[in-house]
């Protein structure tokens, strides 16, 4: 491991090489193929050397394929509706693009609400488009429209870390009260929980243990959790 | 860009529906305040205020100039002030926002206009040579009420600042350096400090002190008040929104009176851990 500015040469050698984000070929024939990084941060790659990518915290999203993501429509052009998922340009979502919709049977969203989706196309010079089923079973997967709760944002690095299995935060919150969570990509998490004081519980330790703002620890939060009234 | 997205409709409910029940997102009481923490730059006049993450950096400094001919006894005092990208995406370069226009003219009137720094003290020769203070503020991020963080940023800069001491002899003026003699701070007739607390479209519902960027957008009003320690009242700002009665603006001015006099100590507390700092440094 270590550490890359943009536009460092990257010794990544590998006959079915991935890249990740922050990596990028500068030729598109791999064999003498030169990788370049895109950003700074932490340059990691998997125990085999085939898959690398650059780790780094940042507040702006910038969309990749097959990424989860929380969006908000702001509105509706045609049969597409637009989104914002917090990166420079607003995504579009196809009206069709949920677990069974049909012409005359799509799902009813209004300006401002969330939904949960995935990044199908994310290109440099075209606007990001998302889809709200799974791409192998074409089925809904959790994806859809998010109703109630509450949207917490954070920083990009603090939902990756909330994404990872073993990270310690939502199941310590989830053994002090029942809740609902989604995570996106794009630095938001929608939260829910029957009690409006667990709600505020947890979205003030996402922010407290957010590695761009407080970054408190494990032992940090089960204190700062005692001073709630939760 | 276009404007930024107005907050989504679960935000919006889960809001509304918490401050029914006066909880608010960071845990705080509806009429209570995020602490302001300064920190102090090297030079004087050089404050750095953060109310919570919003940032606020102020900055003090003086020259000599020639008044003009309609007003030769006093100094002059001007203020830039400008939100940039850099506060948060919402805000674009280039043409000012709505939210700058009303931030500007608030500046002026409670630092320049309520008479907080006496003008008159800053005459060096009638006529000939004045001070000339240019506070420049610069908004390094925005998480809500930026206007009360300014304020307190631009005032406690006057009030750190510290101007060389200038002698007069016959038509001849001395500055002195401030390793030769202590510089001396502007004199300040008071301190008014800003609140502003925001409505919400519920009338059930109480205002709140000091709106965080969610809130605050959300609102349907926002009143600011400015005012001193010594319940003189400044200026009152209401730009549109829900219809208040004049009893409760009274109250709420009662509210800001109690909320100045803690601030006024704070601040007092901490210009002075500054300067007792400082003699330290130059022995």
């Amino acid at each position: 491991m270590s550490t890359v500015l943009p536009g460092e040469h990257v010794p990544a050698q590998h006959v079915n090489l991935k890249l990740g984000p922050g990596l990028f070929a500068t030729s598109t024939n791999n064999k003498n193929g030169d990788i370049i990084s895109t950003k700074a941060g932490e340059l990691n790659h998997s125990a085999n050397n085939s898959k690398w990518w650059v780790d780094s915290n940042s507040r702006r999203y910038v969309p990749a394929p097959q990424e989860r993501v929380i969006g908000i429509i702001v509105a509706r052009s045609g049969e597409n509706w637009r989104v914002d998922i917090g990166s420079a340009h607003n995504a579009s979502l196809d009206g069709l693009a949920f677990e069974g919709a049909t012409k005359r049977n799509r799902p009813n969203l209004k300006v401002g609400s969330l939904v949960y989706a995935r990044v199908s196309l994310a290109h440099k010079d075209m606007d990001p488009e998302l889809e709200c089923f799974d791409a192998q079973t074409r089925k809904a997967e959790g994806y859809g429209e998010l109703k109630g709760g509450f949207l917490v944002r954070c920083s990009l690095k603090m939902c990756r870390l909330l994404l990872e299995p073993q990270y310690f935060l939502l199941p310590l919150l989830g053994s002090r009260f029942p809740l609902e969570a989604a995570t996106g990509l794009n630095g938001r998490v929608w939260i829910d929980s029957k009690d409006p004081k667990h709600v505020i519980a947890i979205a003030r330790c996402i922010e407290a243990v957010d590695p761009d703002g407080g970054g408190m620890d494990e032992l940090g939060v089960k204190k700062f959790l005692s001073t709630l009234d939760v | 860009m276009p404007r930024p997205p107005s907050p989504s409709i679960p935000e919006k409910e889960f809001l509304f529906s918490s401050l029914k029940q006066s909880l608010r997102l960071d845990g705080r009481q509806p009429l209570e305040m995020r602490t302001p923490i300064l920190t102090f730059g090297p030079e004087l006049g050089w404050v750095e205020c953060s109310m919570g993450k919003t940032r606020v950096l102020a900055q003090v400094d003086g020259k000599m100039v020639k008044p003009p001919p309609e007003r030769p006894l006093e100094g002059i005092i001007t203020i830039h002030s400008e939100i940039s990208p850099m506060a948060s995406s919402d805000y674009e370069p280039g043409r000012p926002s709505d939210e700058e226009v009303s931030l500007t003219r608030m500046l002026d009137k409670v630092l320049r206009r309520s008479d907080a720094v006496d003008k008159e003290s800053l005459c060096v020769q009638a006529g000939l040579r004045v001070w000339h203070l240019r506070l420049t503020i610069h908004c390094l991020a925005d998480a809500g009420n930026l206007l009360d963080c300014a304020c307190l940023a631009g005032i406690i800069a006057f009030k750190h600042f510290r101007r060389p001491e200038v002698e007069v002899e016959g038509d001849e003026v001395i500055i002195h350096k401030p390793s030769e003699r202590a510089p001396v701070p502007l004199s300040m007739h008071h301190m008014p400090f800003c609140f502003t607390f925001a409505y919400f479209p519920d009338p059930t519902t109480q205002p709140i002190l000091d709106p965080s960027y969610l809130e605050q957008r959300l609102s349907a009003g926002l009143l600011s008040v400015a005012l001193n320690a010594q319940r003189e009242l400044c200026v009152v700002q209401k730009a549109g929104g829900v219809p208040l009665s004049p009893d409760e603006v009274l109250r709420i001015i009662d509210v800001a009176v109690l909320k100045a006099k803690e601030l006024d100590a704070l601040v007092a507390k901490r210009l002075k851990e500054d300067w007792d700092g400082r003699h330290v440094e130059v022995r």
